[in-house]
């Protein structure tokens, strides 16, 4: 028996997830198609964290790189979840509103150009607090501007995972590409045991938040689109497909009288059974999902 | 101060609106009415505690899952009636203490659905309806990004009671590892720390504080006063543009957002290049 046989696929697969926000951008473009866009080197950090004694970044966690998906414009935004736990800053969000503002403008004027968001992130950099809460209110204005003309593809891989407001921005997007890896929720369980104690939710039940969080679930209930394996060429193939198909029929954010009925339906004099969740709203909500 | 979070709208919908309940269909917690507003007929929305709901950690004006459905809906009746038509102005009044913080809205994707209402109202904006968000009591994190962040204006009550911001007090300080009194102190140098909301006006974000006596009892002197100003803030929205670029061009945001705004001028110039 050979190596290449003995050893599967997913052993010899290319982790995204071990990848920092840069590289994971990169893998998903065409090669030698993109340029970063105030990066590194252009030194632009948080006005506010050296103030507070925290070390800034010189891209403030967010990475954005211009180039080709496929051979189609598109712009990639990568939040590095290593860097304040990615969360949202006056930077990193002007990086993000302006890219998706022109991604608009440039769609708008016919040549549209799609933008695939990388979320890492626990929403607001409460070190900047009211202006990480602003710039996350301008992300989704930009979203719900760009989505009209091209799609915005959210890819949360972990496993940092997408919380807070962002995953009111991630609920905004055309599609949602997940592994199992990664948690998609707005409130994360620390947040929700310290608010409403720990009988509501116990932080440290990670079979718990997974059950509820995680991707396998986020996609089985229908809420999320795909889930894929953390494995470089299927996540940039899984991109391109979206991509390709460009906006779905109707965004799932607009599906408001489907998922109205759901929650009156719900039995809420107990705490819900996510198994039986996703069992109740399996059948697909969406049309026009690429497959 | 607000005694308890929600009230103060609640008697403000009911003095603009002359109506008190829910529309048939909708839970207890979000009131909508069309009211007269100055020529135009206006929609109001506010969410309101209501001891009875049915998820019990969306009970005190909190923004959960019913509260955003409901949102969502009226605001998408409003646009799909209007749709040939005048497009009437929508006015959100802010007094919510946050998102709810529950299990049962966390397995049933809150997240989906404040996005649907956040969707709804800055659709609503993009269509041309003016969007106006009137904060007279608590605007806090997910609470106000779902209901009122997306408005084309921002007015806020020059209030103690009145406070918009990421995270509660003292949640804030036990994440960022402070004391509320160092958190408190840091607000006073670091304007985007600050839980008062003159130094939240600084930002650039507001549209305009209003001076209101006694914000608890609105009295006919001060229902007419703020019902101007929302006039007022309709005629602006109507004539500028229907993204949120005003908060960026504000004076207070050519101050206070300096370092956003170069990453964002270096963004176009490098965009066009590459």
């Amino acid at each position: 028996m050979s190596t290449a046989t003995f050893i599967p696929a997913f052993v010899r697969r290319q982790s995204f997830i071990e990848l920092d926000a840069r590289a994971r951008a990169q893998s998903l473009l065409d090669p030698g198609s993109w340029r970063e866009l105030v990066g590194p080197f252009d030194r632009i950090e948080s006005p506010w964290l050296p103030e507070q004694g925290i070390a800034p970044q010189s891209d403030d966690g967010c990475v954005v790189l211009k180039g080709a998906i496929d051979g189609k414009p598109a712009v990639v935004i990568a939040l590095e979840g290593k860097f304040q736990g990615g969360s949202m800053g006056e930077v990193s969000g002007a990086k993000m509103t302006a890219a998706l503002d022109l991604a608009a403008r440039d769609s708008q004027n016919g040549k549209k150009t799609a933008a695939v968001l990388l979320l890492e992130t626990g929403g607001v950099r409460l070190q900047e607090a009211n202006l990480g809460l602003a710039v996350i209110a301008e992300v989704m204005a930009s979203i719900l501007a760009l989505r009209e003309h091209a799609p915005v593809i959210t890819v949360i891989a972990g496993t940092v995972g997408c919380f807070g407001g962002m995953s009111i921005a991630a609920g905004l997007s055309s599609y949602i590409v997940m592994t199992r890896e990664a948690r998609l929720g707005l409130n994360g369980p620390e947040v929700i045991e310290q608010e409403s104690g720990i009988e509501e939710f116990d932080s440290s039940d990670h079979a718990l938040i997974w059950a509820i969080n995680g991707g396998e679930q986020r996609v089985a209930m229908g809420v999320a689109d795909e889930l894929v394996l953390d494995d470089v060429q299927k996540i940039a193939a899984t991109v391109q497909r979206y991509v390709k198909a460009g906006l779905p029929q109707v965004h799932r954010s607009q599906q408001i009288a489907l998922y109205r009925a759901r929650i009156a339906a719900l039995d809420t004099s107990r705490q819900i059974d996510p198994l039986s969740l996703r069992e109740s709203w399996k059948e697909k909500a969406k049309e026009g999902v690429a497959q | 101060m607000s005694l308890q979070v929600g009230l103060r709208g609640k008697a403000w919908f009911q003095v603009f609106t002359g109506k008190n309940s829910p529309m048939a269909g909708d839970p207890g917690s979000v009131l909508t009415a069309d009211a007269k507003l100055g020529e135009d007929m206006a929609r109001f929305l506010c969410v309101v505690p209501n001891p009875e709901g049915r998820f019990p950690c969306a009970r005190r004006a909190e923004v959960g899952l019913e509260e955003s459905y409901t949102l969502a809906t009226r605001i998408r009746e409003a646009i799909e009636q209007d749709k040939n038509g005048e497009k009437r102005p929508i006015i959100a009044i802010v007094d919510v203490k946050s998102q709810a913080y529950g299990r049962r809205e966390e397995t049933a994707a809150i997240f989906l659905a404040t996005a649907t209402a956040a969707d709804a109202y800055a659709s609503a904006r993009m269509k041309g309806h003016p969007v106006i968000a009137l904060v007279m009591g608590n605007a806090i994190s997910g609470g106000f990004l779902t209901h009122g962040y997306q408005a084309n204006r921002i007015l806020a009550f020059d209030d103690a009671g009145v406070v918009i911001h990421a995270m509660h007090k003292e949640a804030a300080a036990r994440i960022t590892l402070r004391t509320v009194a160092e958190l408190e102190l840091l607000g006073h140098r670091i304007a985007p720390l600050s839980y008062d909301i003159h130094d939240y006006a600084k930002l650039g974000l507001l549209h305009k504080l209003l001076h209101v006596e006694d914000p608890d009892t609105p009295s006919q002197t001060t229902v007419s006063q703020v019902q101007k100003e929302l006039i007022d803030a309709v005629a602006d929205a109507r004539a500028g543009s229907r993204d949120l670029s005003n908060r960026l061009t504000s004076e207070g945001a050519r101050g206070m957002r300096r370092v956003g705004l170069l990453a964002r001028a270096r963004m176009e110039e490098q965009w066009a290049k590459a």
